[in-house]
């Protein structure tokens, strides 16, 4: 359970990693921010990065903020972070209510946003609020900055578009409409577990009916996305009852579950059913 | 054998210089290096929480961070906490209340809840019980480290308000 041998980098500039990145990334460097699943991967030695690339003494990349109708997020801003923020409107408020279910504290102290992201776990609910939200991620390598749309970015299980020498400088949303409303559920075995099946929805109303629909899964594929049928079926009906029961059905119809061990794909589908139901209900409170 | 870097690390108000390999954890450094053996691993990787301790007041996971990222923090362990002659109320509050029965959880939850009151220091019961669920005990069934910690929280408040 000891990590194999690393030489370590802690660049103070961004300039400084990206140029450290485009010397190492090719020989095994890799990049660490909150390292709290790099750390257990190196644990384990899944992971044998021969050089590691240390973000956190970098000033500046700590910033959350809320600019010209965005919200943009560092690459070391920790899910506690956003956990406490009180920015970013509706946004903001569903960001937080998703950090409670991100670990456990000590994890969310330490762990960060983007650095999620850039893991991709298929069953993270940062990727999942990217996807459905159609974040962009922005990334830099001594090639320049590049913007990368959620939709272009996951590509399946730990896997991104990024290139090995690329670092995720940010995550950009677009902020919500302050009467839009979101719903988030995920079913895990104990609190903190990876999610089995989590599902976010968001919409807003329009004389009482349902408008600019969004809604993804995570944990159910090899990485989490929206499901432009179900958003389908929403728009124009009034939430709840048969609408509700409709995009219920239809997200469980949609998917191509993964499996593994303990959980079939029949099992998956009807977790699938229930979160986006419980979903949908809470977009209602 | 990797070449050692030599680095300073702040625990508990003192400061250790140790030359160490960078792939060497924090709870590494700290029980092998710096002496302190309070801090207990158990998984190693991030599950368990026995290796809590505060770094710059916030929980953390010392077995989830390497001891040379540590360099610029204030770090706390369970030594710093209170010693035999002088207990934290967290402390003998688990002694009151019978919150442990091995021990080898103890100093990560007696972290974890430290840091935790530090930060909310009138903190409700669901969220306590949420904050505890970060680390394992085999032995308590929880149930005795819940009252502990509610009751150190209370002493530690009517003390405050003093």
């Amino acid at each position: 359970m000891k990590p194999v041998s690393f030489e370590y980098h802690a660049p103070g500039t961004v300039d400084e990693a990206v140029s450290l990145l485009g010397e190492f990334a090719e020989r095994g460097g890799r990049v660490i921010a909150g390292g709290q699943s790099l750390v257990p991967m190196m644990a384990f030695r899944l992971a044998r990065p021969s050089h590691l690339i240390d973000i956190n003494r970098i000033a500046g990349l700590d910033r959350l903020l809320v600019e010209a109708g965005m919200l943009r997020i560092g690459a070391t801003v920790r899910h506690a972070d956003i956990e406490a923020a009180t920015n970013g409107g509706t946004l903001g408020r569903l960001l937080r209510e998703v950090a409670r279910s991100v670990a456990h504290p000590p994890i969310r102290n330490r762990g960060t946003f983007c650095g999620s992201l850039a893991h991709a776990d298929p069953s993270a609910e940062w990727c999942l609020v990217a996807a459905t939200l159609d974040a962009s991620i922005v990334a830099r390598s001594t090639r320049g900055p590049r913007t990368l749309p959620s939709s272009d970015f996951f590509l399946g299980v730990m896997t991104t578009s990024l290139a090995a020498d690329e670092l995720v400088m940010e995550c950009r949303f677009r902020l919500l409409a302050d009467d839009a409303r979101y719903g988030f559920y995920e079913v895990s075995r104990r609190a903190g577990d990876f999610a089995m099946a989590a599902a976010l929805v968001a919409y807003r109303l329009s004389e009482g009916r349902i408008t600019d629909a969004r809604f993804g899964l995570g944990g159910v594929e090899t990485f989490p996305r929206r499901l432009s049928e179900v958003e389908a079926m929403l728009a124009g009906t009034k939430p709840g009852g048969e609408s509700f029961r409709a995009a219920a059905e239809a997200a469980a119809a949609d998917i191509h579950p993964m499996e593994d061990s303990h959980t079939t794909g029949d099992f998956r589908r009807q977790l699938v059913r229930a979160v986006t139901s419980r979903a949908l209900e809470r977009s209602l409170s | 054998m990797t070449a050692t870097v030599d680095v300073e690390l702040h625990v508990n108000g003192r400061r250790h210089r140790i030359s160490i390999e960078p792939r060497q954890t924090l709870a590494d450094a700290l029980r092998d290096n710096c002496g302190l053996t309070g801090t207990h691993l158990g998984c190693e990787h991030g599950v368990c929480g026995a290796c809590t301790v505060i770094a710059d007041g916030r929980a953390i996971r010392s077995c989830l961070m390497f001891a040379v990222q540590a360099q610029d923090m204030r770090i706390v362990s369970v030594e710093g906490l209170g010693d035999p002659g002088n207990l934290h109320p967290l402390q003998r509050a688990f002694i009151e209340h019978h919150a442990l029965q091995c021990g080898y959880c103890t100093p990560g939850f007696l972290m974890l809840a430290a840091a935790t009151l530090q930060q909310t220091p009138d903190i409700d019961d669901a969220a306590l019980r949420d904050v505890l669920a970060s680390n394992l005990c085999r032995c308590t069934g929880y149930k005795n480290i819940l009252a502990a910690v509610k009751a150190a929280a209370a002493e530690m408040k009517a003390r405050s308000s003093r």
